[in-house]
């Protein structure tokens, strides 16, 4: 992490559909004994009950941007916030931003990649998502904000697991690896999640991008009871895995995963990329790629939030790494042809 | 630490560091103004710090945390703090609470008219207390600034996609003035002809009064942050660019079809202005902590203080133009006789 990464402020995005645990994850989040101080934005109108020295209510009032990007849109509020808290620094280590469970994140991520002061002096940390076992399904299918909340996430944190059978417990899961294959998924009882999970995790960081796998389902997946359903589903696209494992794919919110072990045209995907977010930026929710280019022994990576892009060479190669270029997007009626199609074009032959 | 390189046709540049009286606060300042004799240095949180010509530092508490808006008339400040209130110093800094938000929002702006009378805004409601009497307005959006104008009781209120308007004693006088984007400082011309908003984005923006015509004032890298009328409110002076950027006002048509005037370039952003209360001269405080004198007329410069430090949060002349006070954001800073 660079110096001035270091020393910039760290902003935790807090979002989820209404009564799913949010309260609960924030006051466990203040009430641990990490000898921190946060400063806490929640929504004026939102949940109450929280034990903090110093918090601030936000109206979440969504701005346009003038310059001529439909979907740049930030978080007029935030950057207010932000203003003023700027006078306390040195009087908290780090800030929480708590969303309503209608909200969509992209304006908060965006005011911290489009606001030049808000920029200067604190970073995005990461979008942490909680999410209700028992009622997110449903959600998913009524509700496009909480889809939103699902593919923009970089963690996961589904609460109330207790609430659930354990199938039901594999197909909420499911439901969400459809949308987003690539967030961390902690599963909880009362939002207890050790808070290094979901605090100071550098999504957005490029130094920190270390791989895009997806993050399949771990340990109990196993399921050892085989117990039947006893309900009839009727959804279309499943199938057993015989894991306890179906797979679901979601009507219009996905994610794409490109890949190649063969170099790239700088002077190619560039271009390429910038006109992709450009024109389809609408609706490619997140970004993030490795990249390795023809004569180049540094890693490119890359991360982005609708049309707005970042990226920077990372590192060398090591010895005996794979130079593998690896990208993944995550988004709304994805135009999944043209864009293999184009990916595959920058492709040195 | 850098030092301070002029360029070569600058090489005469004439200075003044050496008379400046240097102030020490040890702590953030955010602004500076002048109460009578003595400069108020407005510090980010609790605090206001009076400095007199000998150097001697009084300091006074006036909030419960951080400060977030000030006005100054002269002979006061009004400011507003995150604890929800707002809060007056005189000049022989004595404290008075003139009012406390019932649910202790932050107060994000004020103003202050020359009769007395002030404003203030929490959320999306701007307040008016005059003499006795308080009237209050609901905008669409949260209140970015507020601008008493200099003549009557008016008070226009920035806010999203434009500006309002209003005669607090006049029932159903608020009047919009629509402009897409975030408007966050708003000033009156001094002749009252133009209302000028600096907006989120790079940029200010005008109507002209008595027909409410635009005027789009852009080009900036970026955000205004520091607006400043010469005397006689013949220009606007700027902060937001690599020099100092002077709209011309002096006709009845302001900057329309008309380039700014571009003073005391330097390779760092312009972070505050301040002009000379008499006389086609202003101050102008820079991102590296240089500190310049520049005559308007020509754009003759004096250097008040060198670069390698903070950038400049505060620059002030008292009534006379006698006195010039400055304070980078750590909080040095200093005072200079002319």
């Amino acid at each position: 992490m660079s110096e001035a990464t270091a020393s910039k402020i760290p902003v935790t995005v807090l979002t989820g559909y209404l009564g799913a645990g949010k309260t609960t994850l924030l006051n466990r989040i203040l009430s641990e004994n990490h000898g921190k101080k946060y400063a806490v934005i929640v929504n004026e109108f939102g949940e109450i009950g929280i034990d903090n020295d110093l918090i601030i209510g936000a109206d979440e009032e969504v701005f346009e941007m003038n310059n001529g990007c439909i979907c740049c849109t930030v978080r007029g509020d935030l950057v207010r916030i932000m203003d003023g808290l700027m006078k306390r620094k040195g009087k908290f280590d780090a800030i929480i931003v708590e969303t309503t469970g209608l909200a969509d994140p992209a304006p908060v991520a965006q005011t911290f990649f489009v606001d030049e002061d808000v920029q200067k002096n604190a970073r995005l940390d990461a979008v942490v998502t909680v999410a209700d076992a028992k009622w997110l399904s449903d959600r998913l299918k009524d509700a496009p904000e909480a889809k939103n909340q699902i593919a923009f996430a970089d963690v996961i944190v589904l609460n109330k697991t207790d609430l659930v059978t354990k199938p039901e417990l594999a197909e909420v899961e499911a439901r969400i690896r459809a949308i987003n294959p690539y967030a961390k998924l902690h599963r909880t009882e009362r939002c207890s999640v050790a808070l290094a999970d979901v605090l100071d995790r550098g999504a957005f960081d490029l130094d920190r991008i270390l791989d895009i796998e997806p993050s399949f389902l771990e340990a109990d997946d196993h399921d050892h009871d085989h117990d039947h359903h006893h309900h009839h589903d009727h959804d279309h696209h499943h199938h057993d895995h015989g894991h306890g494992l179906k797979h679901y794919h979601d009507e219009d919110m996905q994610s794409l995963s490109l890949k190649t072990d063969k170099p790239l045209d700088p002077n190619v995907f560039m271009p390429w990329l910038q006109n992709l977010v450009q024109v389809e930026g609408g609706k490619i929710l997140r970004s993030k790629g490795i990249l390795a280019f023809h004569d180049d022994d540094d890693r490119y990576v890359f991360q982005g939030v609708h049309m707005m892009l970042e990226g920077n060479h990372q590192r060398k190669w090591k010895d005996g790494e794979k130079r593998e270029s690896r990208l993944v997007f995550i988004g709304r009626e994805l135009p999944e042809k043209a864009i293999r199609e184009g990916f595959e074009s920058c492709i040195v032959s | 630490m850098k030092e301070f390189s002029p360029a070569p046709e600058s090489a005469s540049i004439v200075s003044v560091t050496d008379r400046v009286k240097p102030v020490a606060l040890g702590m953030g300042v955010t602004s500076v103004h002048f109460l009578g004799p003595r400069a108020a240095f407005v510090g980010g949180e609790e605090n206001v710090a009076f400095v007199d010509d000998k150097g001697d530092v009084t300091t006074v508490a006036v909030h419960s945390g951080g400060i977030l808006s000030v006005a100054s008339d002269g002979k006061r400040l009004v400011m507003g703090g995150d604890d929800g209130k707002v809060v007056s110093v005189d000049a022989k800094g004595e404290v008075t609470l003139l009012a406390t938000d019932p649910k202790r929002r932050w107060i994000d702006a004020v103003a202050l008219h020359p009769d007395g009378a002030y404003a203030w805004s929490a959320g999306k409601t701007a307040t008016v207390k005059s003499g006795k009497a308080e009237k209050s307005l609901d905008v669409p959006s949260t209140v970015g600034g507020l601008g008493f104008a200099p003549k009557g009781l008016r008070l226009a209120i920035a806010h999203y996609n434009g500006a309002t308007l209003w005669f607090p004693n006049m029932e159903g006088s608020a009047e919009f003035l629509p402009w897409a984007g975030s408007h966050l400082g708003v000033t009156f011309s001094p002749d009252n002809k133009f209302l000028v908003t600096s907006m989120h984005e790079a940029a200010l923006h005008g109507w002209r009064l008595a027909d409410n015509r635009h005027m789009r004032m852009t080009g900036y890298p970026g955000r205004v942050r520091s607006m400043s009328w010469s005397a006689g409110g013949k220009g606007l002076a700027t902060s937001g660019a690599d020099t100092v950027i002077i709209w011309p006002f002096a006709t009845k048509d302001g900057p329309m079809g008309k380039e700014p005037a571009m003073l005391a370039p330097l390779q760092a952003r312009v972070s505050v202005v301040a002009c000379h209360p008499k006389n086609d001269i202003l101050a102008c405080g820079y991102a590296d902590g240089t500190v310049l004198m520049v005559r308007m007329e020509d754009g003759a410069e004096i250097l008040v203080r060198r670069n390698g430090a903070p950038p400049v949060a505060g620059l002030a002349w008292n009534a006379k133009g006698t006195l010039l006070a400055f304070a980078h954001e750590n909080g040095d800073g200093g005072l200079l006789e002319l």
